[in-house]
């Protein structure tokens, strides 16, 4: 499968959503609604459910089945009051000590006026600060797409995972290709060069996991991550409190640059770029 | 000696690329005079860098390069340089990266899009990062999230407080997914450094916009702002073409935060220093110098 097939893979109508992932993996699932700030986001779902035994925090992110309800949900596009409906969920969690379970699936969070003037970036920034350190353990899964700081906003977890076919970028091909080159039809060239495929963030270290699936049937799916979890998620809630958040700051610090991740810069001699001191700089 | 300097060779690209140089500050141009976009005036480019790239006549602000900032800002012969040597690679082997990189240093005269070290404002030691609007609209890749982490983390061990001046057009995208993850990354080396007790202030110019304002930019304790700067999450050309209208006049401006209450305070430039001074003083107990 090329990049661009997976694209269209994560995007299929028919895919299963963030509901139907939490329907096959928890039992006795209570929805709870609201930021207690502004409203109720229909693009997030969250809750309190049971992993076999274990009590934990689900938070999905619900693009909708049909026309009726992909209009209902947003397309899966998130408000600031979605974002702060996941945190006020995820803090409660770390109060009472469950463990957090989230469930990706966004094109990105919601570009509009009133998203601006509720503070879109100002939502996203808090999720990513705070649940580096929250205090229980993490896991994120993308199901479908991953579309850049809307995806991310619930995507800083102890483990990240990834099904086969879902897809997780800081842009949507088509908006790469038409900034980039200026020609929105060379998308398949930049789901090539954006390097999105749960395959090639494996390699990127990036995710821990990728998920297997097979065809339309999500049965075999649902129970590998509903086994990851209960391995992981036990695992993870004996060790301490500080050590978990330790390593969920040192899993992000090392990406890109640094010890675990695969260098991308180099280092040379201080100082500006060329004998051509910037003006000002008497 | 002198025949020496006359005749000696080149000692890096930056020179042998010397007649690419036009100006390290495109919106002031080279040239003796230059228009006021926003009063139409015509301004003499001596006058309007002596005023700190604010016009004279209605104070508009124009774009400003990082260390033109950071001497605006900071005490006299107080900055020193931190990771200033580190280069970006191309990570994601992405098309067309490296010659845009090597573009973007000759155009800013800087090796990345910030610059960042300790410095003292009015007194007070602190750390400092400040973009630069030339390299790349200060978009961040994983060697600005990396720069940014590493001056949290130096001010973290040496209890300093962060002042971080922001100009970017978000995240890098040929670096994908890996500029991405500098937004997680930043945002907790910032958490780490405010859960020790630490202040972050930041100023954001014109423009903050996509993955810097979804992270670093928006989790300081005291957010300040450049007048008229465009500051959002979503650029206004994405807006409008989503929910296909036209936005309103003033929309994701350092004013309409204000109002709506994501910023602490717009400061123009000739206050920011004794202003960012007057802040520091106030969270170390020292008298405002």
């Amino acid at each position: 499968m090329s990049a661009y097939d997976k694209v269209a893979a994560a995007r299929a109508k028919g895919r299963p959503t963030g509901t139907d992932f939490i329907a096959n993996i928890f039992e006795d699932f209570v929805e709870l609604h609201g930021d207690r700030r502004f409203g109720d986001d229909k693009a997030v779902v969250a809750g309190i459910a049971r992993l076999n035994t274990m009590p934990v925090t689900v938070v999905a992110l619900e693009r909708g089945h049909d026309t009726k309800e992909k209009v209902f949900r947003n397309f899966g596009s998130a408000h600031p009051e979605g974002y702060r409906k996941a945190l006020r969920q995820m803090k409660l969690a770390e109060k009472f000590g469950r463990p957090v379970v989230c469930f990706v699936d966004t094109s990105g969070a919601f570009c509009g006026i009133a998203a601006e003037e509720r503070g879109q970036g100002q939502a996203i920034a808090e999720n990513l600060m705070e649940m580096m350190t929250l205090r229980v353990p993490v896991v994120s899964v993308l199901i479908g797409e991953g579309g850049s700081g809307g995806a991310l906003a619930l995507a800083v977890a102890d483990e990240v995972w990834m099904l086969e076919n879902a897809i997780y970028s800081v842009i949507s091909p088509e908006g790469c290709a038409s900034i980039l080159w200026k020609d929105s039809s060379r998308v398949k060239e930049a789901s090539e060069c954006l390097k999105l495929t749960a395959q090639d963030l494996l390699e990127l270290k990036v995710i821990e996991r990728v998920v297997g699936e097979s065809g339309r049937n999500f049965h075999r799916t649902y129970q590998e991550i509903k086994q990851g979890l209960w391995e992981t998620l036990v695992r993870n809630k004996n060790l301490d409190p500080e050590e978990l958040v330790q390593k969920r700051y040192e899993r992000f610090r090392g990406i890109g640059f640094g010890p675990a991740g695969r260098p991308a810069g180099q280092e040379t001699p201080a100082g500006p770029c060329g004998r051509h001191a910037p003006t000002g700089m008497l | 000696m002198l025949k020496k300097e006359f005749f000696r060779k080149p000692k890096n690209e930056l020179e042998n690329y010397n007649k690419y140089i036009k100006t390290v500050s495109p919106d002031v141009p080279g040239e003796m005079c230059v228009l006021c976009p926003s009063c139409k005036q015509t301004l003499f480019t001596g006058a309007l860098n002596e005023n700190s790239n604010v016009c004279p006549k209605c104070g508009y602000h124009f774009r400003m390069n990082a260390r033109q900032r950071i001497s605006m800002l900071t005490d006299e012969n107080t900055f020193e340089e931190l990771y200033g040597g580190i280069l970006s690679k191309n990570p994601i082997d992405f098309p067309g990266y490296p010659e845009k990189i090597k573009h973007a240093r000759l155009e800013s005269a800087e090796k990345e899009a910030v610059v960042c070290g300790t410095a003292r404002i009015g007194g007070n030691d602190c750390a400092l990062f400040v973009m630069e609007p030339h390299f790349m609209m200060g978009s961040m890749g994983t060697v600005v999230g990396e720069k940014i982490t590493r001056i949290f983390e130096y001010a973290r061990d040496h209890s300093l407080p962060v002042v971080g001046c922001t100009v970017s057009g978000g995240a890098r995208m040929q670096e994908g997914i890996l500029s991405l993850m500098q937004m997680a990354k930043t945002s907790g080396a910032v958490k780490l450094h405010s859960d020790a007790g630490n202040l972050y202030i930041a100023v954001l110019t014109d423009p903050t916009t996509g993955g810097v304002t979804a992270s670093f930019a928006m989790e300081a304790d005291i957010i300040l702002a450049e007048p008229n700067a465009l500051i959002g999450f979503a650029g206004p050309r994405v807006i409008e073409q989503t929910i296909r209208q036209k936005l309103p006049s003033g929309f994701q401006r350092a004013e309409f935060l204000l109002e709506k209450g994501f910023v602490d305070a717009i400061v123009d430039r000739k206050n920011q220093r004794k202003q960012i001074a007057r802040l520091l003083s106030l969270h170390t107990g020292r008298e405002c110098g």
